[in-house]
């Protein structure tokens, strides 16, 4: 094999970029492709979309003649809940009014979950995968009664456990925040240390939990320019969600201070010490 | 060190050590001679930690890796590697059978070319080289007994998009092998690979969840225009040109999505996820990528030509 084999330049890694070759462990920050991952930071906080959109069938929407092949009813929407076909094995849950880490949990509890391989809460939706792409019909009558059978919604999911995370108030970005929203500093971590949080989803990279439950009065949009590379235990804010950086991802959310405490460990069994559902509070200690 | 010293599904860092006197014969090692642009190390990945914000990951061409592994010999979730665009040289310490699938490709023994056998019976100490591929463009490389590397969440598989698994195959890497198993007697000329070539390759989907979003003249361009791979593509996705399709931007909360999806950024041309594909997006989804045909999407090349048929 001689250097001459090695492809030439509208293949070399530049041209087709290899994460592996070119960024090491740094996720998404200079990648092509990466525009997908990167909305995870710039459209979690965006609000839900408009309710008569999210709640049509599929059955409603008229085709133009231009469309040559009859669009298939891949959305299944008898029942209240609206399932939206997203491949071979998958369905996409609309929540509507519900918590979609609560769906996930009913989801997980039915006897035959364990044929399915995904089951994914994110802001609005569940996405559920099975193992296999026979009896999609069958597993779609199966999340239809648990999400709009009897009792569904009366016999909810356990609550969560309630995880208490030590914060040490100093972050490069507090003197910034306090500046931007009046506050004191102090205020700042007062009134962030004061709420309860749930851990409403993962996404964006291994471990990175959206916390819900900023108040109001702490709510900012991100950085203009994300930061390259985030420590593991930073907590961050932006919009109504909060952060503990897991490590090693780009980040754009301002931080106010950090915790000793890992929270996500890929060499342990579990990874994860937050759950979708959890309840959070944070603990001001000494700096 | 020996191979009873070296933990399990660890990288052994310190080969070629002659035993000490007493301690065995020496362990059997993969040593990359030459690494070539993109080649990695890749199991069945990580399947069923999406909701913990893991990329499932794994070889982008699944069919044919799982073949490599079975003309091995070996489990199909056997660890081997991923080699894109070629440039892989290999030699091993001990004499077995390695099985090269997916792209094919220039191979050599030692300097001698040996194309077209899906299985090669590999003598210690000599080099086998993988060139540039003719067609498609990740060729896999499985050795009887498989490769032995970092398990990162239970998997071996390197996820370039998150830098989870084994570190990124480099020239001198060695790899410690596996127990020697027996390969399956089958006649080989069976144990061909798919892989783009010639004319606009045929892909295959299924409308949904978002199409609904799209208007009709959307819809239409997605199943009409023939589309080519951008540069843009590697393992986490592939961006078609084209003419881009109207729908702009959407304000869509992001949520779960699968590989295969055909998602549509503001900018109109779409992005088809493959194995490393973030576990959730905000822009949307107009189709996913049938299972049988999304191995052959990540064969393809920048400049390929593909057209999207939606299945019913």
């Amino acid at each position: 094999m001689t250097p001459a084999n090695v492809p030439s330049a509208d293949a070399t890694p530049a041209a087709m970029p290899s994460a592996d070759v070119s960024r090491g462990d740094v996720p998404p920050a200079d990648l092509s492709l990466a525009d997908g991952a990167r909305a995870e930071v710039t459209s979690a906080a965006v609000p839900p979309m408009d309710a008569t959109r999210a709640a049509m069938p599929s059955a409603d929407v008229p085709l133009a003649d231009a469309t040559p092949a009859k669009v298939p009813l891949a959305n299944m929407s008898s029942g209240k809940t609206i399932l939206r076909r997203a491949g071979d094995r998958g369905w996409l849950i609309e929540c509507a009014d519900r918590r979609p880490a609560d769906v996930a949990a009913s989801i997980r509890a039915e006897p035959w979950a364990s044929g399915l391989r995904e089951v994914v809460p994110a802001a609005t939706t569940v996405l559920v995968v099975a193992e296999t792409a026979a009896g999609m019909g069958e597993l779609a009558a199966g999340l239809r009664a648990v999400l709009d059978g009897p009792g569904a919604h009366r016999t909810g999911p356990p609550p969560g456990r309630r995880i208490v995370i030590p914060v040490r108030y100093d972050g490069p970005d507090l003197p910034e925040v306090a500046e931007r929203l009046g506050l004191a500093p102090e205020e700042v971590a007062r009134r962030h240390g004061a709420g309860e949080y749930r851990v409403g989803f993962f996404g964006f990279a291994p471990g990175f939990a959206y916390l819900d439950g900023v108040p109001e009065s702490l709510r900012l949009p991100r950085l203009s320019s994300p930061r390259p590379r985030v420590a593991a235990g930073v907590v961050a804010i932006a919009g109504n969600q909060t952060v503990v950086y897991p490590g090693g991802t780009p980040g754009g959310w301002h931080q106010i201070g950090v915790t000793t405490t890992r929270l996500w460990d890929v060499t342990a069994d579990p990874p994860n010490r937050l759950a979708v559902g959890d309840r959070v509070v944070f603990e001001a200690v000494a700096p | 060190m020996t191979v009873a010293s070296a933990a399990p599904g660890r990288r052994v860092r310190t080969r070629h050590r002659p035993p000490a006197p007493g301690t065995g014969p020496e362990p059997a090692v993969l040593t990359v001679v030459q690494a070539g642009p993109a080649a990695s190390v890749q199991d069945l990945g990580r399947p069923g930690m999406a909701h913990l914000g893991v990329p499932a990951s794994g070889p982008a061409d699944r069919r044919s890796f799982r073949l490599a592994n079975r003309l091995a010999g070996n489990p199909e979730d056997t660890p081997a590697l991923e080699v894109t665009l070629g440039g892989l040289a290999i030699t091993l310490s001990t004499t077995r059978h390695v099985a090269v699938t997916g792209a094919p490709a220039p191979l050599t023994v030692d300097g001698v070319p040996v194309d077209g056998a899906p299985r090669l019976w590999l003598r210690a100490g000599s080099v086998l080289a993988i060139g540039r591929p003719w067609a498609g463009c990740r060729t896999y490389l499985a050795v009887s007994g498989g490769i032995e590397a970092e398990r990162v969440l239970g998997s071996a598989s390197r996820d370039s998009l998150t830098g989870l698994g084994p570190d990124p195959v480099r020239a001198g890497a060695e790899y410690g092998l596996g127990p020697v198993r027996p390969v399956p007697a089958i006649p080989l000329e069976l144990a061909f690979s798919v892989v783009p070539c010639g004319g606009p390759a045929t892909v295959r989907f299924r409308w949904g969840p978002r199409h609904e979003l799209f208007d009709a003249a959307d819809r239409h361009r997605l199943t009409t225009t023939p589309w080519r791979v951008s540069a843009q593509c590697d393992r986490v996705g592939a961006r078609l040109t084209g003419p881009p399709l109207a729908i702009g931007s959407v304000d869509l909360p992001s949520e779960g999505t699968v590989r295969g999806a055909i998602q549509v950024p503001p900018s109109g041309e779409p992005i088809v996820f493959l194995a490393d594909h973030p576990v959730t997006g905000g822009y949307p989804v107009i189709g996913v990528v049938t299972d049988a045909d999304i191995d052959l999407v990540g064969q393809t090349l920048p400049g390929d030509a593909l057209r999207l048929a939606p299945v019913h």
